[in-house]
């Protein structure tokens, strides 16, 4: 039996996320294919051949998986099933949305956020926040899972050589539209792929201000994120939110500027390899996690730290 | 029209759990249980469009231990016109859940169901897929804005890089996200009103609906834990730290 990774992408090119979740799939010891459904999507079904440890991607070119709606993909999920022992994706928007209804559409249970493959059946994910970490052994037959990225290294995206395998398109379901988007638009990098994320949180005061953490990481290239606090008060969009609700991030370096440290924003950052807080408040939670705590003030230390960086 | 609004009885968010010593799990005895604030939001989504003449009825369901009747009234406290409690003292997994849900739905026949998007304890974000999954019916997860017309659902999701508005044959489900709006407060008047409204109970058996779990927890551990660093005295300090010793700029 093979595993079958869902493929997420935007039509031309895959997303990042994808080669992690092929790294997961690769700790179950078994032959990996990765299914590729989208509309015009031949150049991302390219790319799919190259990565180190796929054997095979399977094409699903069709207008209504342009989107990603999960009534369709899982039902062409579904479609493939019966030749597979696992059905693995990231836990992103879309692998959170599709899996659980591949899941429930086999019978089988789902095993979110998994963070460690430790057999093909027993897996470790985080609960409470991540306040715990859960041994589960799935009693299913089909394994269906998604994976943490965090938790695993990318693949090698050159140096493999699988062969695509044109799969038929399964019928439009014509449950839901697509009507539009609306994304944010930024030059930096991804937050949960950047190596170095700058995070404001409440204390930033306003969302002019938080131009003075665009400087830093514009200097550190570092992607920006925020606190649930910073987001509830309208100083940056939702999609740049860390925490248990928002990304989950784990970068070589983390700044949290003007972030107290609650449990749920710790949940989506505290497996950063070093992290460092600016804050005013000597005894805010953050410290506890800090390699490094600069207690001060934002306002003087943020475009002192930019400036040092030269 | 009829809505539905699963809720669960979870650990309050501001309390720090423990992994128990001997690894079976986390510790919940003697703590604080409250309605999980996802579905906090359902309920209010469901209430907001009681009031907007929109939808005709809101009745809230929570499958799980006797106890979960707090959180349905709670619930009731809220607005929701009814409660139906599914008793039962298994590990109820999402999807038995999912199930329990599904064969309500055909009883109840709701046009909308609200879920919230996941269970703050589990953290699975699951079961409103897998009902959806399981009545043939569209979803429309992490919603930040609903609209509801005639036979027809808006719905404005978080994705990834953004926002994404789809448009969705009714009956659906939806998840709702932390931005779809601010639950309001029960005040004692509708605290006391609520201690009247109907709450029906009934068993899994009764729903013909198996909830035996489908994942065996091995074991809880800690997480490894981080601890606390250096403090530095000024950015001087901490620029040659970062360069220096961590190594990360």
């Amino acid at each position: 039996m093979s595993v079958l990774v869902l493929a997420e992408h935007d039509n031309a090119q895959l997303k990042g996320a994808t080669f992690n979740a092929v790294t997961a799939a690769t700790r179950v010891g078994a032959e990996v294919h990765l299914l590729v459904a989208g509309s015009g999507c031949g150049a991302v079904a390219e790319q799919a051949t190259k990565i180190v440890g796929v054997a095979k991607v399977l094409l699903a070119d069709a207008a209504h998986y342009a989107h990603a709606a999960p009534e369709n993909l899982a039902a062409l999920i579904l479609s493939q099933a019966a030749a597979y022992s696992h059905i693995i994706a990231a836990a992103t928007a879309v692998g959170k949305s599709t899996l659980p209804r591949v899941a429930a559409l086999l019978d089988v249970a789902q095993i979110s956020d998994v963070v460690a493959v430790e057999s093909p059946d027993t897996f470790v994910r985080p609960i409470y926040a991540g306040a715990g970490l859960a041994t589960v052994q799935s009693l299913d037959t089909v394994k269906v899972m998604t994976v943490r990225t965090t938790g695993f290294d990318a693949a090698a995206k050159e140096g493999g050589g699988a062969p695509i395998e044109r799969i038929d398109a399964a019928a439009d379901t014509g449950l839901s539209q697509f009507i539009g988007q609306e994304l944010s638009k930024s030059s930096r990098p991804e937050l949960t792929s950047g190596r170095i994320v700058v995070s404001g949180g409440r204390g930033m005061g306003s969302a002019e201000n938080f131009s003075l953490l665009e400087a830093l990481a514009d200097k550190l290239s570092a992607a920006v994120g925020a606190s649930r606090a910073a987001v509830d008060a309208g100083f940056m969009p939702n999609d740049y939110q860390v925490g248990q609700t928002g990304k989950i991030v784990a970068p070589e370096l983390y700044v949290a500027v003007g972030i107290s440290g609650a449990i749920q924003h710790l949940a989506g950052m505290k497996d950063s390899k070093v992290i460092v807080a600016i804050n005013k408040d000597p005894e805010a939670p953050i410290f506890q996690v800090a390699d490094y705590g600069l207690v001060a003030d934002l306002f003087e230390a943020v475009p002192e730290l930019t400036a040092a960086l030269g | 029209m009829k809505i539905l609004v699963p809720v669960k009885r979870v650990v309050d968010y501001n309390v720090k759990v423990r992994v128990k010593a001997d690894g079976t799990g986390v510790d919940i005895a003697n703590v604080k249980m409250s309605m999980n604030p996802f579905d906090e939001i359902a309920v209010e989504e469901a209430v907001r469009l009681k009031e907007a003449g929109i939808a005709t009825e809101v009745v809230a369901v929570s499958c799980g231990v006797a106890a979960c009747q707090e959180t349905i009234r709670a619930a009731m406290a809220i607005g929701a016109d009814r409660g139906i409690l599914v008793e039962s003292d298994a590990d109820l997994q999402p999807l038995a859940v999912a199930k329990l849900l599904k064969a309500l739905c055909d009883k109840e026949q709701p046009t909308v169901v609200i879920c919230g998007k996941q269970a703050i304890d589990d953290d699975s974000n699951q079961t409103g897929q897998m009902l959806a999954a399981l009545m043939g019916w569209p979803q429309a997860t992490f919603a930040s804005k609903v609209a509801l017309s005639d036979g027809v659902a808006n719905v404005t999701r978080e994705i990834d890089g953004g926002l994404e508005t789809l448009e969705m044959k009714l009956p659906a489900v939806v998840t709702t996200d932390l931005r779809l709006n601010e639950p309001r407060y029960a005040t004692l008047p509708n605290i006391m009103k609520a201690k009247k409204k109907p709450l029906e109970t009934v068993k899994p058996a009764d729903l013909g609906v198996d909830v035996a779990p489908r994942l065996a927890t091995l074991k809880v551990a800690e997480p490894p834990k981080r601890s606390a660093g250096v403090r530095v005295a000024d950015v001087a300090q901490l620029v040659d730290k970062l360069k220096n010793e961590a190594k990360v700029i």
